[in-house]
């Protein structure tokens, strides 16, 4: 299912002195079963703009819509909507609120309808795929590590089976692994169950292992929108909002500049390993 | 004796029940003892769950070890007449910049700190000044810091701590939520903090590029002390590190990737510039 924003501004706090204008003009759409990345520095309105996507916050100005249909519209099942389109939040202690890990992942499912049978198994299944041990499923979430917490808050997400999976720096705070492993996962879901992936994040290395599309906000605005080799190659344009390319495309960058004949748009280790091998000759 | 010392520290999270009678109890740290001598930068690396915020919450005297002892500067932590006086030499600064700022004016928020441990209010302002400028935000004393950028919200959270004129900074994950400029920003302030003013810097992150400004890192496992030693040292065992749930980083990942393809490339490489040179080495 397609979801597009059709010139959303958004606004918080207006008509007072505090009045500031989050999203500005934004068109873009979300096709359906894409991995889509969403970088831009603090502030820029990633979180603003996913909260859109399922109905969360209500455009200032302009539409969202799903399959071509407002979503705000009298007459649209947005109850329905929201359970189709999940969303994890950027703190996920503001997600969590049952009192042991087990009945918060049911939460989602048991909204769904499920019975409290079937939820129990969606939720065990969930927090299984993220790695949160069975001896954690009777505590109390705010009794838990950071990292936990974040688990957690995912399980809960994707125990609902969403058609739309948003994600809001669900990596952070996560171990090297555990960031491997959850993005794994959610590439998997994307590949095997079509599902459609909007990834917020702060590390550019990430995304440029993961997603097909690369869309830069900047101060409310869509920067750039592209395949993320091509986001890259404007590594300057992106210093200068605070953003970065991966590390290894300014290995490839330099080698380049010393005369080494390397391709410099390598963004993942395995790329910039191919390309130096072949270019001192061992491939 | 360092600055921080834990000798045989154990932790146990215990759960009482309505009546006060102890339910359950979860060991978090298990017989860790550090030495972090005073002007250093550590980093402690871990799993999630491994124990890393438990220890940190012990070197500022926020828990008390179930068994074993904390110093900080020579004091005792688990003696109640210590607590406030170890809280001065200790600062923390937490992962989400917004739950840090107290007051609407950057300096007013910077003063918060300082006025509650009764400094004089003509040497709070001194203090205000010197910790804006050291974090580079004196610029900023008069915004607002809901306007500010995460990576200047979490300076001014630095900036708090420094006012408090403290031996030692204790960042528990500061970057996580930051994008790359704003990383870097905070990394920066940091080791130059710890350069010049002679702060002690101990950094808990997920983020293995921040590491190798340390001078000495601990790797947590399990609630105990699984590996210590300086960054490259570290970072030359790889494949232990993941045993750990951890990583190297990305220039030291490939760096390693390269070797075992038969490169004649050095263990524990740490930056792009020394990847870069190791290669053209080879020409
Ligand atoms: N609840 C709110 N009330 C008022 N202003 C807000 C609120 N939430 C966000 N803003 C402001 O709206 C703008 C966009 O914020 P948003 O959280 O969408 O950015 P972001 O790109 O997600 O940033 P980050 O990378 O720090 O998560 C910022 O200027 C922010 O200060
Ligand atoms: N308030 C609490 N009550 C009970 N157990 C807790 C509490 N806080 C943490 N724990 C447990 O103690 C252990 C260590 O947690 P800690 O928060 O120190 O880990 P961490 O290394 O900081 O992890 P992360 O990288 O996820 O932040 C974990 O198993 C966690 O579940
Ligand atoms: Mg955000
Ligand atoms: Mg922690």
């Amino acid at each position: 299912m397609s979801i597009t924003l059709k010139n959303v501004s958004y606004r918080y706090s207006t008509g007072t002195a505090e009045e500031i204008e989050a999203l500005k003009n934004i068109t873009l759409t979300i096709e359906d079963g894409q991995f889509i990345g969403l970088a831009g520095h603090t502030g820029s309105g990633k979180s603003t703009l996913i909260q859109h996507l399922n109905g969360l916050l209500r455009p200032t100005e302009g539409q969202v819509l799903h399959n071509g249909q407002d979503i705000f519209e009298k007459g649209f099942d947005l109850r329905t909507y929201r359970t189709k389109v999940g969303l994890v939040f950027q703190y996920p202690e503001y997600q969590l609120f049952e009192t042991t890990v087990l009945e918060d992942a049911c939460f989602g499912p048991l909204n769904q309808g499920k019975t409290k049978e079937e939820a129990r198994e969606m939720a065990k299944r969930a927090l299984r795929s993220v790695s949160v041990p069975e001896e954690l499923f009777e505590r109390s979430p705010f009794e838990l590590s950071g990292g936990q917490q974040r688990r957690v808050a995912i399980a809960g997400v994707l125990a609902m089976e969403p058609e739309v999976l948003v994600l809001d720096e669900p990596t952070a705070g996560l171990d090297p692994c555990g960031r491997t492993e959850i993005l794994d996962l959610v590439k998997s879901l994307q590949e095997e169950r079509k599902i459609t992936v909007v990834l917020v994040s702060h590390s550019m290395e990430d995304i440029a292992d993961y997603v097909q599309r690369l869309v830069v906000m900047k101060e409310g605005e869509v920067f750039l929108d592209d395949e993320p080799k091509k986001v890259f190659s404007h590594f300057e344009e992106l210093e200068e909002i605070g953003l970065s390319a991966p590390q290894v495309t300014y290995l490839m960058q330099d080698l380049s500049a010393q005369g080494f004949g390397v391709p410099t748009d390598c963004i993942t280790v395995e790329e910039a390993k191919e390309a130096i091998l072949k270019a001192v000759g061992k491939c | 004796m360092g600055i921080i010392k834990t000798n045989h520290v154990s932790y146990d999270y215990v759960r009482v029940n309505d009546e006060g009678v102890e339910e359950e109890k979860e060991r978090a740290l298990e017989d860790v003892s550090i030495d972090v001598y005073p002007g250093s930068f550590v980093a402690i690396l871990g799993a999630n769950g491994s124990g890393k915020s438990t220890l940190a919450r012990h070197l500022n005297a926020l828990l008390a070890p179930s068994e074993g002892t904390v110093w900080v500067d020579g004091m005792d932590t688990s003696k109640e007449e210590n607590v406030f006086p170890v809280r001065r030499e200790a600062g923390m600064v937490f992962q989400n910049p917004d739950n840090q700022i107290i007051a609407g004016i950057v300096e007013e928020d910077v003063a918060f700190g300082p006025e509650n441990i009764g400094v004089p209010t003509k040497d709070i302002w001194k203090r205000v000044e010197e910790a804006l400028e050291k974090t580079g935000m004196a610029a900023y004393r008069m915004h607002s810091p809901n306007r500010l950028s995460g990576g200047q919200k979490q300076r001014v959270a630095i900036a708090g701590t420094l006012a408090m004129h403290p031996k030692c900074i204790i960042l528990d994950e500061p970057t996580a939520m930051l994008d790359p400029g704003g990383r870097r920003e905070v990394i920066e302030t940091v080791a130059e903090l710890n350069e010049k003013e002679g702060v002690t810097v101990v950094l808990i992150t997920h983020y293995m590029e921040e590491v190798v400004y340390a001078d000495h890192v601990f790797v947590m496992q399990d609630g105990k002390l699984a590996m210590e030693g300086p960054p490259r040292e570290i970072f030359s065992k790889v494949e232990e590190l993941q045993k750990y749930k951890l990583g190297v980083p990305q220039i030291t990942l490939l760096a390693h990737e390269l070797r075992k393809s038969g490169l004649d490339i050095p263990e524990g490489i740490l930056s792009e510039e020394e990847l870069a040179e190791a290669i053209c080495r080879l020409r």
